[in-house]
């Protein structure tokens, strides 16, 4: 074997913010201990936007392999991974206030979330279910830490226990669902399992409790109902920032996961796994939309938005054809730029001594930064895809692909209940606008952030509108590389 | 038959000899001291035989997390040590690159003081 032969350029991106993460690690030690921070901050930023370059500059338009068939080099895998990185960088951005005035700004802090998107980037690239198994607990194990930065906060502790505890145990399932296949089919790379797969037949018994197995583990990663307990408690006692960082790459590493598994390596399959996939979204939607309403904290709302966001992304993929899995990518795009933004806002309104993240922080707010309000406004109308928004867009074309798929009465449920999840989101609109402002003085603080976070909070939450002359050109895009992984 | 088993019997006697003069040697020439510590069956700073929910020191956990890693990388070194001589050149620096990644969290813990026992 030689080094031509393992074709390591196609992973030259992975390869970079591996070592650049290593590289900050150790700069980190032997700068001055006042500065050290700062820089290795800068320089995580500046990884992911070169890694992005990177992936641009030499985007696939082949699918090309490497490693012996561990790794692929695949237009979709480039489009997510562009996300992946796009996403962390800003909400890298973001957080830099807040951990600066909570003490947790650190390189660490930094180095753990460049080997996370390192393993989200491996598991878009994924061809093989080790390759896929080691980008997801590289990603997992990294989260964990991240969590757990607010060492002496009995919530944040508690969070990382529990999504360390719950993310093991999916890991265990998705690798007992794994031994299952590969003592089914004899194989390991996802190329071969779908071939060995479509030769055994629709009606083996024992590929169906593989796939069970493996289903259950998906739905426990991306907090699919029932399997949701996790992330309410998670996204509320982790450190906002981590919250944010949680919320929005690992999601679209997420779709990889489930295209590369369940579309890449599973497709003949389609008819077993599409009857799990119609309950668990169901069920997603209609808890995490009822649920939300009930909540009075910001990031336990959002919690359950996300909850239901997930299983509309279901949607999408259970319709089983390219078209569905091209809106279901689009949606999860979408959905990571939404969620990014809304946990910006946060970061942006909270101070040292003050969270921000209970529902009535935000009353008034329309009088205390008019600007802020109005990008909570877009923000919220997007999130509950009401028109012009990218929002609406993303939910349309979900529909639309259930209703392609004859799957018209999953498609008439999902309406009704988004429409019931409108509801908490246009109270926060009612909140910030028709409210009196609380009384309490850390409420009524000035907003003091730094620019390069509020540019980027602006842009962020801009580009879910600005983006409607070319939402075609994404929805097209989207469509090829699908169309690329698919045929 | 013999022919074959005899280096494995001459292995046995020469062991056994080994093991009696040395533990001999040592029972005459050493001197012999003994008190409940160093008769006990285990001498690490616990008690040998008592409740095992019992507060100790997180460093003893430190230490133990530092020492499964490299206890690891013993792990993948075994085998790739035997067939070193068919992965060639290749199998070497694939194997560099390994512990070159363990050596910059050695490095970390190293300068953070995770290997200092206050």
């Amino acid at each position: 074997m030689t080094l031509q032969s393992l074709q390591t350029a196609l992973a030259l991106p992975e390869i970079f913010v591996a070592a650049m993460a290593s590289a900050i690690l150790i700069l980190g030690l032997f700068i001055n201990k006042d500065r050290n921070d700062i820089v290795c901050f800068w320089l995580s930023v500046f990884t992911l936007i070169a890694t992005c370059v990177l992936i641009i500059s030499d985007f696939a338009t082949q699918t090309a392999f490497a490693f012996n068939g561990l790794f692929v080099d695949d237009p979709m895998g480039d489009l997510l991974k562009v996300a992946i990185c796009l996403l962390s960088a800003t909400i890298f951005i973001y957080s830099r206030q807040y951990n600066q005035d909570r003490n947790i700004f650190s390189n660490e802090y930094y180095v753990l979330g460049l080997f996370a998107v390192c393993g989200m980037m491996v598991m878009a690239s994924a061809n093989h279910l080790l390759t896929l198994y080691l980008g997801l607990e590289l990603m997992s194990l990294c989260l964990y830490s991240m969590i757990a930065f607010f060492r002496d906060d009995k919530l944040a502790v508690e969070a990382a226990m529990k999504y360390f505890v719950l993310g093991a145990l999916a890991s265990s399932i998705l690798l007992y669902g794994m031994s299952l296949l590969y003592g089914l089919t004899g194989a390991l790379e996802l190329a071969v399992i779908s071939s060995v797969v479509s030769n055994l037949g629709k009606d083996n018994l024992a590929l169906a409790l593989a796939v069970v197995f493996i289903v259950v583990a998906l739905a426990f990663k991306i907090g699919a109902v029932p399997f949701h307990m996790w992330i309410p408690d998670v996204y509320h006692g982790a450190p906002t920032s981590t919250t944010a960082f949680i919320s929005a790459a690992p999601k679209i590493a997420a779709f990889a996961l489930i295209m590369r598994l369940l579309v890449g390596g599973l497709e003949d399959l389609h008819v077993q796994w599409q009857q799990m996939l119609i309950i668990l979204a169901l069920l997603s939607v209609a808890v995490g939309n009822i649920i939300a309403i009930a909540q009075d904290n910001l990031k336990r709302m959002l919690a359950y938005s996300t909850i239901s966001h997930m299983g509309f992304f279901l949607f999408g993929i259970l319709s089983g054809s390219a078209a569905g899995y091209s809106a279901s990518l689009f949606y999860i795009l979408i959905y990571a730029t939404m969620s990014c933004a809304a946990f910006g806002l946060i970061l942006y309104l909270s101070t040292k001594d003050f969270e921000s993240d209970q529902l009535n922080d935000l009353k008034g707010l329309s009088k205390r930064s008019p600007w802020t309000a109005l990008l909570f406004l877009i923000l919220m109308f997007s999130m509950a895809g009401v028109p012009p928004t990218a929002g609406f867009f993303a939910k349309l074309s979900v529909i639309q692909a259930l209703i392609d798929a004859n799957l018209a009465w999953v498609a008439v449920v999902a309406v009704v209940l988004a429409v019931i999840g409108a509801y908490y989101y246009l109270r926060i609109i009612k909140l910030i606008y028709f409210d009196a402002p609380q009384t309490i003085p850390e409420a009524d603080a000035p907003i003091a952030v730094q620019s390069d976070s509020k540019i980027v909070l602006a842009i962020n939450v801009i580009i879910i509108i600005a983006i409607l002359p070319w939402i075609g050109t994404l929805i097209t895009l989207c469509n090829r590389v699908i169309k690329q992984f698919v045929y | 038959m013999l022919t074959n088993y005899f280096p494995i019997l001459l292995f046995i006697l020469v062991g056994l000899a080994l093991g009696t003069v040395a533990i001999g040697v040592g029972k005459v020439l050493a001197p012999n001291k003994p008190d409940a510590q160093k008769l006990s069956p285990y001498e690490c700073g616990f008690e040998p035989f008592e409740d095992s929910r019992m507060k100790f020191d997180v460093r003893y956990y430190l230490v133990a997390i530092l020492f499964i890693i490299f206890d690891l990388e013993i792990a993948f070194l075994f085998p790739w040590a035997i067939v070193l001589d068919e992965i060639g050149v290749f199998g070497f620096w694939a194997m560099m690159v390994f512990l070159g990644i363990l050596v910059i969290g050695f490095i970390y813990e190293w300068k953070k003081g995770a290997l200092e026992w206050e």
